[in-house]
This record gives structure tokens, sequence and C-alpha cells, in this order.
């Protein structure tokens, strides 16, 4: 599925200072796959004093976090928090928004992605997304998912037979839909609907993949096939994900970060936010006092 | 009728007086008004019905469907309708032709490309074009658009069919226009990022998803544009001639079902001959015609829409 074309400017991050961000300490955790070091992995996407303003309305502030490469982030906080403001940021989703403006940098590989002359589309297929809302597009479920290798320039026909299939299996839809591959999107279930925008961002092929609930319409069976797919994704893709099942959070991610009222309140290795919470913020949340 | 007992129940107990009876009495007024259009309505299309019925008694419809020389006022008579048939056709597809890729390119650009200033800019300036009376734009036909086709086209007639088509479609393309950007900025924005958030383009995204998403509605437009079309008077009776013949050269003098109305309630042919109620049989065709159309239109967009979410 990787192409081998693909971007990747390791090399460089070694050389790059470490951004501003609340330290992380040294512990063993007892999750299976969990990586032990955060700080000792190079950072995919890297955001340094991220201010983001709705117009008038200044959502995020002073943001700084960074995001290990093939780890797990969880983003969590109570309902407005700014987390999908946060997440749309990192593939300039917001540039949709008339009147968003944002201060600080997000560094992708070290590159910031919101310098003037940036390739939004170039970002944006390295960048995936699946959508709080799911939006299939009104097509046959087999277009919703050759969307994006279409628009990336593939187009033999037996090439996009063989990404669909996969995407959709990936995203443990394959089986319910094989047999009507040609019928509308929108005939689906919600939750059928959400893992298809989910194959369908995973067949763009991202390094990154940011995730807005993915599972919030699913049922119990579906969203653990999301997450073992989450869990097997992070070996070949950098993801962020926003939950607001505190159970998914420590399941799924290797690093947490605690957003409220448009602050970052404590970021760090999943098992230190979940036992050991530096912030009271973060424990009343974590332990269901409010949000 | 049957809700006004429970308004009045629903009002406080010690609020009654006037009110009790000034609620049915405005229900019955505005009743009374929605009855008068059904009314009105129903009373039209009886009367051509009735009139046209008289035609048909003398004339068969086989062969007023079929003929192909209008000459109802000659002796012998021949009602052959497809020469003006021809000539509404002729002139509305020349319209559509041109009014409908300008329509649709000129809704994309104001739906997905305008900046809201030039969007702000446009749309009035396509308002005042729909509020144009169409006796301006026949004489600006006979005057402006007719010498132009004739020093393009030397052999063309003075009236000719492409003078009316021109004009017509000036006359649709606000109509397209705007019952286009409609359904397209109604297009939702979570779908447009859905696409954008895969890598595409911002012509990937309006062609690949947003006009295939608002096809429905784009297709009501062209329908209720065409209809419009078809039943325009004024200017293609200014512009293209009246010369009911059988022909699909643009370039030549023709008459359509509207103009040849125009002609006979206006000229002297007496009231209650068969010439006369040939305007009613024409009428009824005509109705027909931009009823089917109409019909057409509303289902697609009740059949084809597609839900967004
Ligand atoms: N398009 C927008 N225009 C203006 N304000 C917005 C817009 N989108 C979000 N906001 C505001 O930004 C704040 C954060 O919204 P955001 O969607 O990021 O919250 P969230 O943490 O994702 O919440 P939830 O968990 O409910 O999804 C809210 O106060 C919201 O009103
Ligand atoms: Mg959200």
């Amino acid at each position: 599925m990787t192409p081998p074309s693909k971007p990747q400017s390791m090399t460089e991050l070694t050389a790059e200072p470490k951004p501003r961000t609340l330290p992380l300490r040294r512990t063993t955790v007892d999750h299976s796959r969990v990586v032990d070091d955060l700080l000792d992995r190079p950072q995919k996407v890297v955001a340094r004093d991220v201010n983001f303003f709705y117009g008038e309305h200044h959502a995020l502030h002073d943001v700084s976090l960074s995001i290990p490469q093939n780890c797990v982030t969880a983003l969590i906080g109570p309902s407005g928090c700014c987390k999908s403001t946060f997440l749309r940021c990192i593939n300039r989703m917001n540039d949709m928004i008339e009147g968003t403006r944002l201060s600080g940098q997000i560094l992708l590989d070290d590159v910031d992605i919101y310098r003037p002359r940036t390739d939004v589309v170039e970002l944006r297929k390295r960048v995936g997304m699946v959508f709080q809302k799911s939006n299939p597009f009104p097509k046959s479920i087999y277009e919703n998912v050759a969307y994006g290798p279409k628009v990336a320039g593939i187009r033999q026909r037996s090439q996009l037979d063989e990404i669909v299939e996969k995407c959709l299996r990936r995203a443990a839809l394959w089986e319910e839909v094989a047999d009507r591959l040609a019928a509308s999107a929108l005939q689906l279930s919600g939750g059928q609907q959400q893992r298809l925008c989910i194959a369908r961002a995973l067949a763009t092929d991202p390094d990154v993949l940011l995730m807005d609930e993915p599972a919030s319409a699913l049922d119990p069976k579906s969203t653990a096939r999301i997450e073992d797919l989450i869990f097997e994704l992070k070996d070949s893709y950098t993801i962020v994900i926003v939950t607001h099942t505190m159970k998914q959070a420590a399941r799924v991610s290797d690093q947490t970060a605690f957003f409220y009222e448009g602050r970052l309140v404590e970021v760090g290795a999943t098992t230190d936010v979940f036992t050991k919470p530096r912030q009271r913020q973060t424990e009343d949340y974590i332990t269901g006092r409010f949000g | 009728m049957s809700s006004a007992p429970s308004v009045t129940a629903e009002k406080p107990v010690v609020s009654g007086g006037p009110r009790r009876w000034g609620e049915p009495l405005m229900h019955g007024l505005l009743w009374l008004c929605a009855l008068a259009s059904v009314f009105v309505t129903i009373s039209i299309v009886l009367i051509l019905l009735v009139e046209s019925l008289e035609f048909f008694r003398q004339v068969s419809v086989v062969e007023f469907l079929s003929g192909t020389v209008w000459e109802p006022h000659a002796t012998p008579a021949r009602f052959g309708i497809l020469p003006l048939a021809c000539g509404t056709l002729l002139v509305t597809a020349g319209a559509a032709i041109i009014a409908i890729p300008m329509g649709l390119g000129a809704a994309i650009y104001l739906s997905e490309y305008a900046t809201p200033v030039v969007r702000d800019v446009l749309k009035p300036v396509l308002e005042i074009l729909a509020g144009i009376p169409s006796v301006v734009f026949g004489y600006l036909a006979i005057v402006f658009i007719s010498p132009i086709v004739r020093s393009l086209f030397p052999q063309a007639d003075v009236f000719n069919a492409l003078n009316a088509s021109i004009v017509v479609a000036i006359m649709i393309l606000p109509m397209i226009v705007s019952l286009s950007e409609d359904v397209l900025r109604s297009v939702p924005r979570s779908l447009r990022e859905g696409a954008y958030a895969l890598g595409a383009t911002k012509l990937d995204v309006t062609a690949g998803v947003v006009v295939p998403a608002a096809l429905s509605g784009i297709m009501a437009s062209f329908l209720l544009a065409i209809a419009r079309a078809v039943g325009e008077t004024m200017a293609v009776t200014l512009a293209a001639g009246k010369r009911p013949q059988l022909t699909l050269n643009p370039l030549e003098s023709i008459q359509t079902m509207t103009a040849y109305i125009v002609e006979t309630t206006k000229g002297d042919v007496p009231r209650g001959t068969l010439g006369y109620q040939t305007i009613f049989a024409v009428g009824l065709t005509l109705f027909l015609a931009t009823l089917a159309l109409n019909v057409l239109a509303q289902w697609i967009l009740k059949h084809m829409r597609e839900k967004y979410e």
C-alpha cells in the first residue's frame, strides 16, 4: 500500500530543537505495544505556540504539542474544548472556514505547513482525516473509496479494485458491502458510513491519520475492529485520534493530550496521564467529575 | 376549518371577547384567498379544454398533431401544428444550447470561486437582468442582435429564429444561474471538506463532488428554464418573424406557437370561427408542453434529490 516515493525527512529530525511541551517522564508501562519513550522517537507533527481564531473568537491558546511518529496520540477533553479545531489545524482544514486565523507553527517532518506557498493539496495527501460527522459522498460505495486514489492519478481499474477491497477490509466493512459496491453510500447505516469514511481516508495512504471520534457511531464489535485497526496502522502511520471515551483513549493511545477551554492542560504517556495525572483538571476529567 | 375550535381553545380563558370570532374570520378569509387561486387555475384549464374541444370536433386530433402545413386562415384551411411546434422547438433549443452552458458556468463560478464581494455585486446584476421586461428584449433583438446575426450570416432573414434564441437565452439565463447556484451552495460544506481532505484540488472537488451532488437540482433548473423559454411570447413575437414553416434552419423566419396566438388574438379573425378557435388548441398544446416540463422538473427534484447525510 505504501508507495516508495513517500517524502520523509526523518534524518533532519534529530537536529531539530525539542519544542516546548510539558516534560514527559520515562516510565515503564504495562500496555503491550506502547512505546516506552515518546521523546526518543522522531516527532512527526510538532505544534508550537499555536493560537487559533474563528474571526474574533480566540479558540486555541498557546498550544505546543509534539506528536511522535508511529504512535497514537489521543486528544481528550470536554465538548467544545477545541479538540476538533486543533485536529483540523493539522491538515489546514480550517482554511475552508472564512475569517479563521492561526499564529504559531505546525511542523510536519520539520516543515512548517503554514509557511507561505505551502502546497495544501499535497499536504492533505499526506495528512488524511476522518471527520467527526461522517460525510460519505453521494456516490457508490466503490467510488467513495476510490475517490482519493483517483484524484491522486491512479486510473488503472485493477489497481483501484485492489485498493478498494483492501481499505474496506481494514475498516471492517468489506463483509457487509462486498456484494453491493455499486450501491449508493447513502444507503449505509450510520456506523457503516463512518467505517466507509475511514476506508476512504486509508485509500490515499497518508503518513498521518487524523481521526475525529471515529467510533462515535459504532457498536462495540465495530469499535473493537477499528481499535484493532488503529493498533495495526500505527506501524506505518502516525495517528491522532479524538475520543470521548476514556477507555478508548487508554486502550489505543501511546500519548494522551488533555485539552480544556482551548488550552493544552497536560500531555504525556497515556499510562501516566491516566494513572498519575499532574494537573487537577485532568484528574477531575478522567475520573468523570466533569465534562 | 376544522382547526378553528382548537385555536380558540388554546387561548387562555380570560382573553375571550372579540378574538374569538376574529380568529375564524381571518382563517376563513385566508382560506378564500387560497381557494380563489385554485378556482382561477381550474377555470382557465376548463376554458382551454372546452374551447379546444369545439375545435377538435371539426379538425381531427391526428391531422392537428401530424399536419405539416399551418394555414388556418386560408381556403382551404390547413391545421397542422408541426410548423408552429417546430418554431418553438427551434427557438427553445437554440436558447437552451446558449444559456445552459453559460448559466451552469456562471452558477459554478458564483458558488465555488467568486469571493463574497464579487458575489454581492453579480447577484443583484442578475436580478436586474431577470427584471427587464420581455418587450425590451424583443426590440433589442431587432435593433441590435439581428444586424449582428446578418453581418455574420448574410443569408439570414431580418426576423429569424436565431435572434429569438439569443434573446430568450439572455432571458432564461438568470433563472438557470440563480436556481443552479442555490442547489450548488446547498451542497454541505462537510462534503467539500471530505474531498479536500483526500488531497483533491478545487477543480476535483467542484467537478467530481459538488456538481454531481447537485445534479438533480441543476437538471430541474434547466427544465424550468426551458419551460419558461417555451412559453416566452413577447420577444419571439417581435424577433422571430411570423412565417410558420417546418425548418430547422435558425437563420430563417419562423413562427412560434406563442407568436401565433398573439397574432390571431390581435388580428381581424372573427370570434367564434374555426380560425379563431385555433388559439385555444394551440394554447392547450403549449400548456401541456410546459406542464409536462414543470412536472418532470418537480419529479426530478423530489425523487432524484440526494440526501446528503
Ligand atoms: N466553524 C466555526 N466557526 C466558529 N466557531 C467555531 C467553529 N467550529 C467550532 N467553533 C468553536 O470553537 C470551539 C471549539 O470547537 P471544537 O469543535 O473544536 O470542539 P470539540 O472539542 O471538538 O468539541 P466536541 O467534543 O463537542 O466535538 C467551540 O466553542 C465552537 O463553538
Ligand atoms: Mg469535535
